[in-house]
């Protein structure tokens, strides 16, 4: 408890504080959940995440997990993958989650809306090649559907099968006979979604009190 | 004489059409209920005129016992769960504190007026006005639905009046029974204990409800459950164990409207699971019946029980002060809330809602019922009192009524999104779900998805397996839903096409060869869902698409039953049997008259590999597509295999049927629809959409041709059918899963619509 009190000492927590928006109470909860996980070093790897139990019965876990290691959420126009990551980046991949703040102009709104999106679309666009192709796609689904036993692998191929082709003709439109769809953009992305209101959605309430010792451990692990 | 009827029989029938449009366009302007309390006054005149004295009138029991019950239990039974147990905590906050805050407000202002003189000399007390504050606050769920059913506002706004509404019940009954045992007590006997006793039984009265409820829904669920082979009377069983568990709490005098309501949201997502389609259905058709009627007959006697100069008892100050308290304090009552509440909310309420909410606070029937049942040797104000309520229940219901969507349109509300949800969006809706969990999960945050998601796992472990049937588990997937749509969308694309070719695909034609749309997945576990295979058609022709346009079905592709011999004669290579015999003729059942068996066969492998055909070439064609090959065959080669021929074998000797089945059922979409706002990642809207089994004769596809010139055909038939584009934007939209809240009205017109549609077969 007395820890937190001094943050907002911290240089570096201001800077932190700055440029990803997390109070400073925020900030030190999540850098202790980031040492718990980590086990006290100052690096995270793939394998501490996959420790989390209740993460075990996630269907997009591995996807999940991925976007916390992928150069491109680290808003440093970086690309590929690392293998373990700092607090910062860690941070920064949490921000993508925080709710926007109460008093935003509709071009803050607009921008939030993007960098949300593009962390979705990186997350499904695992080649980096600017689109999502019918099989990145595919292995979504599959994943999706992978909790439910009962549906097979071609239904999850006749699904994405299915959005794809409605993608297609949002975007495209009327195609020509010898056109073809080469996969999702970005731009295509945007379109699809937005009548979901991202960023209202796609937020977590991050918590100014301590719950960490709630979570991880005691917790029977599910299924 | 002649002259006049002549003229008559002319303008009859044009001031039948002018009445039928006056009606609509009257609706829309004046809410029915209030037109329904004119047509009461009518009547009410009409009965004192001819009697002398008020015959009828509302009487609580009638009300309370015969006439709210089905009223609420339609509310819960169509409740969309997720999106009011996400915004629960809200619902409560203004239930339980909005309600006594208005009470408290109401009673105490008024005896404030009182004593200063404003309503001259009443014979009443500090009690009685707590009494009838606490009646007169609480907001009423009948009015609610009646009055907002016109006004599409969106959907959090509106859970929040509505469930503030139903929920409110619990409070209203306490402090009505609390101050009713402090009248008779007398002011002097009241202490602390009693004053303790009171507050303890507002949580037995509240929590022992909705307790009864849930009881009551896990019965039901278990019940239909093992109700399998006397599914004729599966829907009697729901009407009577709610109405059961109304009866049940009112002996134990804890609140029955909680308790019937818990009781419909509580068993509705299992029992629409476990019940026959049919079922389902007819349990939502008679909900709506009754529910309808029973608020048609609250209204008018509302209307009716004004005629009656007996109880009028004018005192202008009493009844204009309290037309004007409830009116303020509602709006200072909510704002307060709402400010309150805004800081704990990940989407705030804004301020243009919380207008929309104090004004949609009406007050209604309930009141009328609590204050007739005051005692009139304990009040002897009780004439007025009631004066008063009518006056209240004209008031909210005619005036706040009618200006409700003036104000809403003004304002700028927003408004329920009527807008269908792409399968892209679908699945993205999904993966935000897992995705927000997971992250809660990384960041050691406990919140509401988290919450949320242990309540399913637990939820999908124990409750579906003890409450649901084995077959029903299996099928009730989220995406398999989606999945439904899937096939929809390919036969809607599909009779589009043929239509839109005319002649090609709907040539009338004797022989039977059948395109049946019937629930695909569902024959992989057979045992579900027993077909309906009628007799029937008339001879007309109805255009296939525009019957499955308007009804938001989830029609699959179906396989007819292979004649059993070639099955088993050759070596199943689904293969050449299914290009041979893709469509074939049904086996007609007829007039198998049984009260309880209505069957047809179904062969489940023919199924399954006729699926999988077409997730193949569906698949082929994206591959081409992505690959760049020729993708003038992409959807060529997805219809080309659809459009293989029906073929009758000759000499077969199988009756055709030419008959469909309809049927409807509700599509939960209960996962991660979009929703607009909503407390934690965002609302769910579990919309009804409707599944129509319908059967269409198609008759392109001669019978008597051997196998081999029906393939020369069906390669021919691509060619004139021409190129097929993807589907374009308006197909994607033809099948709307409506995002509107479950307004009772609105969807008693679709299911009727949806109801008897016939396709017919042509002769």
């Amino acid at each position: 408890m007395g820890t937190l009190q001094s943050l907002s000492d911290e240089p570096e927590y201001r800077e932190l504080a700055e440029k990803t928006g997390f109070s400073f109470e925020q900030i030190g909860i999540l850098h202790k959940r980031f040492k718990q996980l980590s086990h006290n070093e100052n690096t995270l790897r793939r394998a501490d995440l996959d420790t989390i139990p209740d993460l075990a019965c996630n269907p997009i876990r591995t996807q999940i997990i991925e976007a916390f290691f992928d150069k491109r959420n680290f808003h440093q126009n970086g690309d590929g993958t690392v293998e373990e990551i700092s607090f910062e980046e860690f941070l920064v991949v949490m921000s993508h989650f925080r709710p926007p703040a109460l008093n935003m102009t509709e071009e803050q709104r607009e921008k939030v809306r993007r960098e949300k999106l593009r962390f979705l679309f990186n997350m499904h666009n695992t080649d980096n090649d600017g689109t999502i192709t019918l099989e990145e796609y595919r292995h979504v689904v599959e994943e999706l559907l992978s909790r439910s036993g009962a549906l097979g692998k071609e239904t999850a191929k006749g699904i994405a099968d299915a959005a794809m082709l409605e993608v297609a003709s949002i975007s495209m439109g009327h195609m020509e006979p010898d056109e073809f769809y080469e996969g999702i953009t970005f731009e295509h992305f945007l379109k699809i979604l937005k009548d979901i209101e991202i960023e209202t959605r796609m937020n977590i309430r991050f918590l100014n009190m301590d719950t960490t010792t709630l979570c991880n451990t005691g917790l029977p692990s599910r299924e | 004489g002649n002259g006049a009827q002549s003229v008559l029989r002319r303008w009859l029938p044009l001031l039948d059409q002018e009445m039928v449009e006056l009606n609509h366009s009257l609706t829309s302007v004046i809410p029915e209920s209030a037109l329904l309390i004119l047509i009461g006054w009518i009547l009410g005149g009409i009965i004192y005129g001819a009697d002398k004295m008020q015959t009828f009138t509302l009487t609580p029991t009638v009300f309370f016992f015969y006439l709210l019950p089905q009223v609420i239990l339609d509310a819960g039974y169509f409740m969309p769960n997720k999106l009011f147990f996400s915004n629960m905590g809200a619902i409560l906050v203004y239930a339980v504190i909005g309600t006594c805050w208005n009470a408290a407000t109401v009673g105490l202002g008024l005896w404030g007026c009182w004593l200063g003189g404003a309503m001259g000399d009443i014979d009443i007390g500090l009690l009685q006005f707590l009494l009838f504050g606490s009646l007169i606050a609480a907001v009423d769920p009948v009015a609610v639905i009646a009055v907002f059913e016109e006004v599409h506002v969106n959907e959090v706004l509106f859970i929040m009046v509505f469930g503030e509404s139903l929920l409110n019940d619990g409070v209203t009954v306490v402090l009505f029974n609390v101050f009713d045992a402090f009248v008779s007590l007398g002011g002097a006997e009241i202490d602390a204990v009693e004053i303790i006793k009171g507050i303890i039984s507002f949580f037995v009265v509240a929590f022992g409800g909705s307790l009864v409820g849930i009881i009551f829904a896990l019965l039901i669920s278990l019940l239909t459950r093992c109700t399998k082979n006397i599914q004729i009377i599966e829907p009697g069983f729901i009407f009577i164990l709610g109405y059961l568990s109304y009866l049940t709490a009112e002996m134990l005098s804890l609140s029955a409207i909680l308790s019937i309501v818990f009781c419909g949201i509580c068993c509705q997502k299992y029992i629409n699971a476990n019940m026959d389609e049919r079922s389902v259905t007819t349990v939502r058709h008679v909900m709506k019946v009754f529910a309808n009627g029973s608020e048609t007959i609250i209204f008018v006697f509302l209307g009716i029980s004004a005629i009656d100069p007996d109880i009028w008892v004018w005192n202008t100050g009493f009844i204009l002060l309290t037309l004007l308290f409830i009116f303020v304090f509602r709006f200072i009552g909510v704002f307060l809330l709402t400010w309150i509440l805004n800081k704990y909310r990940l989407v705030p309420l804004e301020f243009i809602d919380q207008v929309v909410m104090s004004y949609g606070g009406l007050r209604g029937a309930v009141a009328y019922g609590l204050v007739a049942m005051l005692d009139e040797k304990k009040f002897k104000e009780k004439n007025l009192m009631v004066s008063t309520t009518l006056i209240v229940v004209y008031f909210t219901v005619m005036l706040q009524g009618i200006t409700m969507k003036p104000l809403v349109t003004w304002l700028k509300v927003k408004r329920a999104a009527v807008t269908e949800l792409t399968l892209a969006e679908k699945i993205q809706n999904r993966t935000f779900d897992h995705m927000l969990v997971a992250i809660e999960d990384i960041s050691g945050q406990i919140g509401h998805n988290y919450m949320r998601d242990r309540w399913h796992n637990f939820e999908e472990r124990w409750l579906c397996w003890f409450l649901m049937k084995p077959s029903a588990r299996k099928s009730r997937d989220y995406i398999f839903n989606i999945f439904h749509q899937l096939n929809l969308k390919d036969a809607i694309s599909y009779v589009k096409e043929g239509e839109r070719r005319g002649s090609l695909a709907f040539v009338r034609n004797e022989t039977k060869a059948d395109v049946d749309f019937n629930k695909k997945f569902r024959a992989n576990f057979s045992e579900i869902m027993p077909d309906i295979m009628a007799e029937n058609m008339g001879p007309d022709h109805v255009p296939l698409s525009s019957i499955l346009q308007d009804i938001v079905p989830s029609v699959c592709l179906d396989m007819h039953e292979l004649d059993l011999k070639m099955r088993e004669s050759e070596d199943f290579n689904a293969h050449h049997l299914l290009q041979q015999h893709l469509y074939r003729g049904r086996k007609q059942h007829r007039h198998r008259y049984s009260r309880s068996h209505l069957e047809t066969n179904k062969d489940e492998n023919e199924v399954q590999e006729i699926f999988q055909r077409t997730m193949r070439s569906r698949l082929e064609s994206f591959k081409s597509a992505k690959m760049g090959v020729a993708p003038a065959k992409k959807i060529q080669t997805k219809h080309q295999k659809k459009d293989k021929p029906q073929k009758m074998p000759n000499g077969n000797s199988t009756d055709k049927s030419k008959n469909h089945p309809y049927g409807d059922k509700d599509l939960e979409f209960s996962e991660g629809d979009c929703g607009s706002g909503g407390e934690a990642a965002g609302g769910l809207f579990p919309m009804r959409a409707y599944r129509v089994e319908a059967g269409i004769v198609n008759p392109a596809f001669m019978a008597e041709m051997d196998p081999m010139d029906n393939m020369q055909q069906m390669q021919q038939i691509p060619h004139n059918v021409g190129h097929l584009t993807l589907p374009s934007k308006s197909m994607v939209i033809s099948d709307p899963v409506y995002l509107t809240k479950p307004i009772p009205q609105t969807i008693q017109a679709l299911t009727v619509q949806s109801h008897f549609i016939w396709i017919v077969p042509y002769r």
